[in-house]
This record gives structure tokens, sequence and C-alpha cells, in this order.
């Protein structure tokens, strides 16, 4: 054999070898949180609330807490971040703002999460006096997520062949009008893959909560929106470095319930993308 | 009516699309309006070069050298480990491999991105961290290391995702003309496509290396947070990021400490809008 062929049988082994090293070690994650957390939820663990000082009972306030969170970052981010996608895609022109709105938006998208902790925290708690409350913390996730919206909800809105609307503008409909009737609908199933990624973005998230809204043992359920609440990952955090002998099985149900959560919420996506795909008329 | 209801819609959408610019500004400025005032007691040469870090201790030492050279040590670390990695995979997935491992591999990819932070970091906390200990035989296995491999795997699918579409998006009669000239297939990979692919592969790893200078949770629960000048990858470290959420809970508003953590957040945001830029620019050469 020659030493161009073994020179590249080395290369695509050393190849594999890297895909296969980041295939395994997922797998292994996905395994060991399955293997060692599922067997410690049942109805009790998801409907009770925390006791003894979280080394016994339930994580249903967190589960509820970050319910709200999530509601919350999604009423204030697709409203905002879906109209910032159509503006992007129906009327920006290709002009210097248009760029700087492009570039705003990477620039979002890269802002470390914690950092968007600190913000939430001085923008909403403190100047706007909302305190550590629910209303902060959706408010600092909702920004955080909103890249993420719009991103999906303009290579959607892009997709939609412009044909559909010359058809729709030449049959005397307004600008308005062929969005709102033509080029939304077929782009909705984009939409909505980009806003479930956002739900399982922002119920994963720890850090932007941290000083925004997360509460550290709070055995009851929210009364209102300025009121802290428990969430997922911030109980996750704080059951596995901040209390002592947290019994594992805990431990490994909440990662459980957490990564469940956010893959099912995943795999949702995936499916609606799948399914639009093969249905795709053009 | 009509006109009057199309120029309204006109209005409110441009002003949405507005909404990503004056987040990033209004971000930028709560940064500096709680950061800045950090100054009035330690100067800004003190506080990037200061090298003791004890925000509590009275007169509080305020100088950050030993966070950023603990970010820059475990930065380094999973640079080292992610990228070839990471382009390799992305190799693979975008020359090699056949069209449904393709879809599964990317599937699998994606998993990964998905995966909270906080729950890799437990992952890490109950499998990495002990294996390093016993490995490496050290007092401790939250070190520089662990943080370094774990966030090597947080910058993967970052990595994989963009070096792979810069791939796929070098035109195909390159390939076929090194091929046709009677190159090996890893010849034309490695001497053409991945040349042809080079601004967009160097973006991919600006923006990995940017993910693993902002991860917070992970790096925090597996590094072990001493803030003491690191001297090597087998030491406890604590990163910028880590500071800031490991802190604030104790802090008190509008203390020094305080207001040292909110500068702490503009040099990440300095650092994260510098690598977005950069890594930007890179990705627009390329079309």
């Amino acid at each position: 054999m020659s030493h161009p062929y073994r020179a590249q049988k080395i290369a695509f082994a050393f190849l594999l070898l890297a895909t296969l090293v980041i295939l395994v070690s997922v797998g292994f994650v996905v395994v060991v949180i399955v293997q060692k957390g599922a067997p410690a939820v049942n109805w009790q663990f998801l409907s009770d609330i925390p006791r003894q000082g979280m080394r016994a009972g339930g994580i249903f306030p967190a589960i509820v807490g970050t319910a709200y969170l999530v509601a919350g970052a999604i009423v204030f981010a697709l409203p905002i971040g879906l109209l910032a996608a159509i503006y992007l895609s129906e009327y920006a022109k290709d002009n210097a703002l248009t760029r700087i709105i492009k570039l705003a938006i990477v620039n979002l998208a890269g802002v470390p999460s914690v950092v968007y902790g600190l913000f939430g925290l001085a923008l909403f708690v403190v100047f706007f006096k909302f305190g550590v409350s629910i209303l902060s913390g959706s408010l600092t996730l909702g920004i955080m997520i909103l890249p993420l919206i719009i991103t999906a909800s303009r290579e959607s809105l892009e997709s939609v062949p412009q044909s559909f609307r010359e058809v729709s503008l030449s049959l005397g409909a307004s600008k308005w009008q062929t969005i709102q009737h033509i080029v939304l609908p077929n782009a909705i199933p984009g939409i909505l893959t980009g806003t479930i990624l956002g739900v399982g973005r922002a119920a994963g998230e720890t850090a932007p909560i941290l000083f925004t809204v997360a509460a550290f043992y709070l055995p009851q359920l929210p009364g209102s929106i300025f009121d802290q609440v428990m969430a997922l990952p911030y109980h996750l955090y704080v059951i596995s470095t901040q209390v002592p002998n947290v019994d594992e099985k805990i431990r490994y149900g909440t990662a459980f319930v957490l990564l469940a959560l956010v893959l099912f919420v995943n795999l949702v996506a995936i499916v609606i993308r799948y399914k639009f795909r093969m249905k795709k008329k053009w | 009516m009509r006109k009057l209801w199309e120029f309204v819609i006109e209005k409110v959408v441009l002003i949405c699309g507005l909404a990503s610019i004056l987040f990033v500004v209004l971000i930028f400025l709560f940064l500096l309006r709680e950061g800045l005032s950090v100054f009035k007691t330690v100067s800004p040469g003190a506080f990037l070069a200061g090298k003791s870090w004890y925000p509590i201790s009275e007169p509080p030492q305020l100088g950050i050298l030993p966070l950023v050279l603990g970010s820059l040590v475990v930065t380094i670390g999973a640079a080292i480990i992610s990228i070839p990695i990471g382009v390799g995979c992305a190799i693979y997935i975008a020359e090699i491999a056949p069209q449904r491992l393709k879809e599964i591999l990317k599937a699998g990819i994606e998993l990964l991105a998905a995966i909270p932070s906080v729950v890799l970091g437990f992952i890490g906390m109950v499998t990495l961290v002990p294996l390093v200990k016993n490995l490496f035989d050290l007092p401790t296995g939250l070190t520089a290391l662990s943080g370094s491999i774990m966030l090597a795997f947080m910058a993967m699918p970052t990595i994989v995702s963009i070096a792979e579409d810069a791939l796929y998006s070098v035109p195909k009669a390159y390939k076929e003309g090194a091929l046709a000239m009677g190159a090996t297939h890893w010849q034309a990979i490695w001497r053409v496509m991945l040349r042809a692919a080079s601004s967009g592969i160097l973006a991919a790893i600006m923006l990995g290396i940017g993910r693993v200078i902002g991860e917070t949770m992970a790096v925090m629960m597996i590094t072990g947070n001493a803030a003491v000048i690191p001297h090597s990858l087998f030491v406890p470290v604590r990163t910028l990021t880590a500071t800031i959420a490991a802190e604030m809970g104790e802090a008190v508003i509008g203390s020094e400490h305080y207001f040292a953590l909110f500068a702490v957040g503009i040099v990440l945001f300095i650092i994260s809008f510098a690598v977005n830029v950069t890594a930007d620019l890179f990705l627009h050469k390329r079309q």
C-alpha cells in the first residue's frame, strides 16, 4: 500500500475516533442519569414539597417555578422576537442598520449567561424595583432566548418562496395582508421549533436566575409574579453543592427530571421540524 | 384606514427589530453604571493586574488577576482538547459519514448542546472529578483540568456544527478538481477543503472558545473555586464567571464587592463582544 493511502487510513481513523469520543461521552451522560435517576422518580417525588432541609420529599415547587419562569420568558420573548424576525425578513433593506441589528443579535446570543444574571439584577431587580421575583427572572430569561427565537423565525420566514409573496401582492393584497395570510402560515412550523428550543434553553439555565428570582428553599407555591420561586436547575445546583448529605437518589432524580424535561422539549422540536420537511410543498 | 394600519404595523415591526440593539446597549450601560463605581476605590490597573482577590477583607483587595488567569488556564486546556476533536468530528460528518449516519451524528451533537450546564456540572462532579483525582493522585479532583475537560465538551456542539457548515459550503468543484488530479480523498480534504473553509473553521473555534469563557455553572461546580494564581492544570482555580455566580448572592447591593463583581461582568462582556464580532467578520469573509 502506497504512502498517501496509508496516510488517509490513519487520518480517517483519527476522525472516526474524534467522533466516537464525543458520541460516547454524550451517551455516557444520558445513560448514567437515566440509570440512576429514573428509579428515584415516582409520583410522590414529583408532587411533594422538599422536606428535612431538602434531604427528603419531592421537587414539586421547583417544577412549578420553572414552569412559571419559562412561560413568562416566552410571553415576553415570542412577540418581540417574531416581530423582529418579520422586520428582518420582510421589511429590512440591505443597509447599515440591518447589519448592525444582525450583529446585535449575534452578540446577544454570545453574552455569557451569568452576565445576563448581572443585567437582570441591575435593571429589573434594582432599577425597576421588581425585586427578586418571577417577573425579574422571566424578563431576564426572555431577553436571553430572544436571539434564538429571532434567528429561527427569520430563517423560517425567509424560506417561504418569494413567488408566494408576489402572487399575493399581485392580487391586490397589501404588504401586511400578505405577511399575515401567506407568509406567516407557511412559516409557523419553523417559528414553533424555535420557540420550543427557547423553552428548553430557558428551562435549563441557572446563571441568569441566580440573583433575579431563584429561592434556595421555599416549600410553597408563589402567589404572584412578585414572589420568589424555586427552579429545577438551581435546585439541582443547591442540593449537589450547597447542602451536605443529600441522598444520591434525590440528586440523580432531580437531574433526571431536568434532563428529561429539556430533552423531551427538544425532541418535540425535532419531530415538528422533520414532519414539516416531509410535508413541504416547495 | 388601511394605509394607516400598514404604517403602524411597519413602525411596530421596526421597533421590535431595533429591540436587539436596545438590549445589547442596555446590558452594557447597566454593567457600566454599576461596575465603574469600583474604580473609586481601586485603579483600573490595580483591578486588572492586582494579585489578590479578597473582596470581603477590610479593606477589600480587588485584584482580578487570579480570576483572569483561572479563566485563561481552563480555556486554554479546553481549547487544546476541543479543537482537534471538534474539527475532526466536523470533517467526519461533512466528508466521510454516509447520509443516514450523518443525521444520527448531528442529532447526537444537538443532544449534547441541549443538556443544561448544571446537569453536566453534576455529572462532572460525580464521575469526572473522582476520576481525575485518582488518575493523577491529587488531593482533590476539583481542578482546572476537570474544568477544561468538561468545557471542551460544552464547546463541541458549537465547533462541530459551524465547522461542518463551513466545510459543507466549500464548492464541490474544489474537491472534484483535487480528486481528478489524482489526490486521495484525505489529500483533497487536508490540502484543499480545509484551506478553502479555513475562515469558517476559525470562526467556529472562536465561537466555541467564546462559549467556554462564558460558561458558568459547570465550571463553578467542578473547578474547586480557589481564587489564587494557578501554576498548573492540577490545582483548583476560580474563573471570572464562577466568581460572579458564587459571590453575588452574598454581596451587599451598593458595596464595593457588588461593584467589583459588575466590573468583572464588564470584562466578560467585552471579551464576548470581541470574540463574536471577530467571528462574525470571519464568517462573512467566507461568503
